[in-house]
């Protein structure tokens, strides 16, 4: 179930230009050539940026706007995991900043970070639309609930070392 | 999804909320149990009760249903032997039996159910289980005996109004779009879902999607459209997998593509995922980031239905306002519009989250209570603390006092005292919610969704977000409220989209209110509900405190000191006011003043 398509390789040029043409070089498709680009690689190369550029004929300054308006593209590599941290109104009066210290505590990284070895990187997100299970958070595609600052370090200890299911 | 062979039938929740309380390992643990015997296993939606997770349901032949909460795999195995082997159900862990008499009061009471009428029942993989309970019979009922204008009128008819916050009726807008010159002409599914509290569309996506696909292609047939488009969350990874199984099932049988069922009617789908932007939710936005540009509003008119998509005419409705156009068709405008209230007609789908009892999806009529929602069908708070207010409408809401709380729900009522009903995220608090804090949180949201394009609500809410920042820490001028209701004021009226005009609705609401409160953090420097940081203070209750040490070891600073068996004390100096302490500590030693 995990998705874990990130590839630790560097970024290659037939590999964004497949995905460019995949979507037949349209402009109208940048925004889903830098959601399979991420996909890829876990973040978008500057390199991608570029050559999406160069191919679909708009210009650079453009396919950056578009990356950095939308929160979800990364201009940075991940770490083998990624947790997004739900910081909506449920999550948020159900204590999620006492969730994203206790994660802090356990990974070493605060949001926005990834950890030194590498294995998390920590998100902060508007609503995972689990609110009724509040506090929540997402590793790569799974969702957490109910969680509490212990339950919480028990999940990435379990992540850590390989993936399950529920918290 | 019956009984069909004369074997019982198990069923496991897994939608998102299902899988995030274990309901995998749950189903792993049936199907390892149950895999010589006849009895089928098979996955469902969400039923709504969220705060039950993980669920199962047993249908026995004859159509009783016996549904269990918060199940584990060892709780499975038992209701396996015991009930499908023994015939003997689990007594104390059943939540609701249907058809045999039972005197256990079922949890739905109060709903009526017509957008959630398959969630949690059939399987949304199954393309033939959708069938089985009447589906895409409104297509064929529209295509085969209504023309596009007897479609419009049902609708209209009917009282729908859009789902999405607006509440603009949806067979007007339908109506527009068809009279608009212009070819092709475009239908749009907003599943954007940005309310950070909200998570009907995710729920309805994710365990009926084929309700709503039908729903877009009774829309797309009336104003004549040939392509369509769902914008969903990239938040919403099951919801995207089972849309895209469900697009290409339902390629598969025809209801999707060239000539459906026959007809002349061709129509087909694409689902674009939403990369992460509040603003992308507001359809002209939304649309600039189908065209694949940087999610900016525009100002309307032009509205969509005359130029949206690519300046094509554009039909854009929200993912529940599908759900329900497919229901009216099959049953009439008349049996929908005798539910609600004279303007606001059906049912309404409400996410309860926060402190309430029973959170989950709940479906009422129009028209009922603040106070039956979260009493009657919520069961109240969650603690034992009193109600305090609901959220009504997210970040573009208000907030709605308990005293108010008899207020009906219809689009008319709410918006009389400040509120919205928005896409339907009703959050409960207690009093341990702090108003100021509450406000801040939705101040700090739509100033950093902000698209930036205008400067009222690029500027001004970041203006209001700086003075409620220093209210909360203590530092609150004596003219604070005034600034911020006289901030407000200007942001609302010169914001370009709806995110500005209505971003300052929280702090509004809740000056409005609990202006109490504001004047404790500004003039007494206290925060009544014990949140703030800055004006609270951790302590250790020496004659609680057992001196486990536990608290010591999550303490990000370093500021809990003690020996082992001795009282602990806190360093008020190194105290980040983080709370983990007290989440910790199993014995309540820790205290906030
Ligand atoms: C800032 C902002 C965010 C919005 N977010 C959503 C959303 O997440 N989902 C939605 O359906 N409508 C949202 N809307 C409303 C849409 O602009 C639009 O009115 C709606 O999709 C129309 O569908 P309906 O008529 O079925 O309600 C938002 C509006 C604004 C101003
Ligand atoms: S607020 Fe956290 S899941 Fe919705």
């Amino acid at each position: 179930m995990v998705t874990d398509t990130k590839t630790r390789e560097a970024p290659s040029f037939a590999v964004i230009d497949a995905i460019v043409h995949k979507h037949n070089a349209e402009p109208g498709s940048v925004i889903p050539i830098l959601q399979e680009i991420q996909d890829e690689y876990g973040y978008v190369p500057v390199v991608a940026i570029d050559r999406i550029a160069k191919i679909t004929g708009i210009t650079n300054g453009e396919v950056y706007g578009t990356a950095t308006f939308y929160n979800m593209f990364r201009l940075e590599p991940l770490g083998e995991n990624l947790v997004k941290v739900c910081h909506g109104t449920a999550c948020h009066l159900a204590g999620a900043e006492r969730i994203a210290e206790a994660i802090a505590l356990e990974v070493g990284a605060k949001e926005g970070e990834t950890s030194a070895d590498g294995k998390f990187t920590i998100e902060q997100v508007a609503c995972l639309g689990c609110c009724s299970s509040a506090p929540a958070l997402m590793i790569n595609e799974e969702i957490y609930g109910r969680l509490t600052s212990e339950s919480v370090r028990k999940v990435l200890k379990k992540c850590a070392c390989g993936n399950g299911d529920g918290a | 999804m019956s009984t069909a062979n004369g074997s019982p039938v198990v069923k496991v929740g897994l939608s998102s909320c299902g899988v995030a309380a274990g309901g995998r390992g749950v189903y792993d643990a049936l199907a390892a149990k149950l895999e010589d015997s006849k009895v089928s296993l098979m996955q469902t939606g969400c039923i709504g009760m969220c705060y039950k997770e993980p669920l199962v349901e047993v249908l026995m032949p004859g159509n009783e249903r016996y549904l269990y909460g918060d199940v584990t795999p060892e709780k499975a195995e038992r209701i396996i032997e015991e009930h499908l082997f023994k015939g003997q159900p689990v007594k104390d862990w059943l939540l609701m039996v249907e058809g045999n008499g039972s005197d256990i009061a079922s949890p739905l009471e109060g709903q009526r159910r017509i957008v959630l009428r398959h969630c949690g029942i059939i399987d949304p993989e199954s393309i033939d289980d959708y069938i089985s309970v009447g589906g895409y019979g409104a297509i064929k009922k529209a295509l085969g005996s209504m023309t596009q204008e007897q479609v419009i009128d049902e609708v209209i008819e009917s009282g729908l109004r859009g789902r999405g916050g607006a509440g603009f009726s949806t067979g007007m807008k339908w109506r527009f779009a068809r009279e608009a010159k212009g070819s092709p002409k475009y239908i749009i599914c907003n599943a954007d879902e940005g309310d950070p509290g909200a998570f009907m569309d995710r729920s309805v996506l994710e365990s009926d999607p084929h309700s709503v696909l039908e729903g877009m292609l009774v829309a797309a047939y009336a104003i004549g459209a040939d392509e369509g488009y769902i914008y969903c969350r990239a938040e919403y990874p099951l919801a995207v997998r089972r849309l895209k199984l469900a697009i290409s099932l339902a390629q598969e049988r025809g209801f999707l593509g060239e000539s459906i069922l026959g007809s002349d009617f061709s129509f087909d789908l694409k689902i674009r995922e939403g990369a992460g932007a509040f603003v992308c939710g507001e359809e002209t936005a939304l649309m600039m980031s189908i065209e694949g540009k940087r999610g900016m509003p525009r100002s309307r008119p032009p509205f969509p239905a005359q130029s949206g998509l690519w300046g094509k005419p554009t039909s854009i409705n929200n993912v529940e306002t599908f759900a329900n156009v497919s229901w009216i068709i099959s049953n009439g405008a008349k049996e929908y519009n005798s539910l609600g209230t004279e303007k606001s007609k059906g049912t309404k789908v409400f996410a309860l989250a926060g402190k309430v009892a029973r959170g989950g999806l709940v479906e009422v009529p129009m028209g009922m209570t603040i106070n039956d929602i979260v009493f009657k069908v919520g069961g109240g708070t969650s603690s034992d603390l009193a109600f305090k207010a609901v959220q009504m409408g997210g970040p573009s809401g208000g907030c709605v006092p308990a005293s108010l709380a008899d207020t009906q729900v219809d689009y008319d009522s709410l918006s009389s005292i400040g509120a919205i009903m928005g896409s339907g995220g009703m959050l409960v608090m207690d009093e341990s919610t702090c108003m100021v804090d509450l406000a801040k949180f939705f101040l700090n949201f739509t100033q950093d969704e902000s698209c930036g394009k205008c400067v009222p609500c690029r500027v001004g809410t970041k203006r209001m977000l700086e003075i409620l920042e220093r209210i909360t820490d203590g530092k609150g001028h004596d003219d604070d409220i005034e600034k911020l209701e006289g901030l407000a004021d200007s942001i609302k009226r010169a914001s370009l989209c709806g995110l500005g005009q209505t971003a300052p609705n929280p702090a509004l609401t809740t000056i409005k209110y609990f202006r109490e409160e504001y004047e404790a953090h500004i003039k007494d420097k206290t925060c009544p509900a014990k949140k703030c940081p800055a004006l609270i203070t951790y302590e250790v209750l020496a004659d609680v405190c057992t001196g486990c040490t536990k608290c010591t070891k999550f303490c990000p600073t370093g500021a809990i000191a003690g020996e082992k068996k001795q009282p602990h004390v806190i360093d008020d100096a190194k105290c980040v006011r983080c709370g983990l302490c007290m989440d910790v500590c199993k014995f309540n030693s820790i205290n906030v003043f």
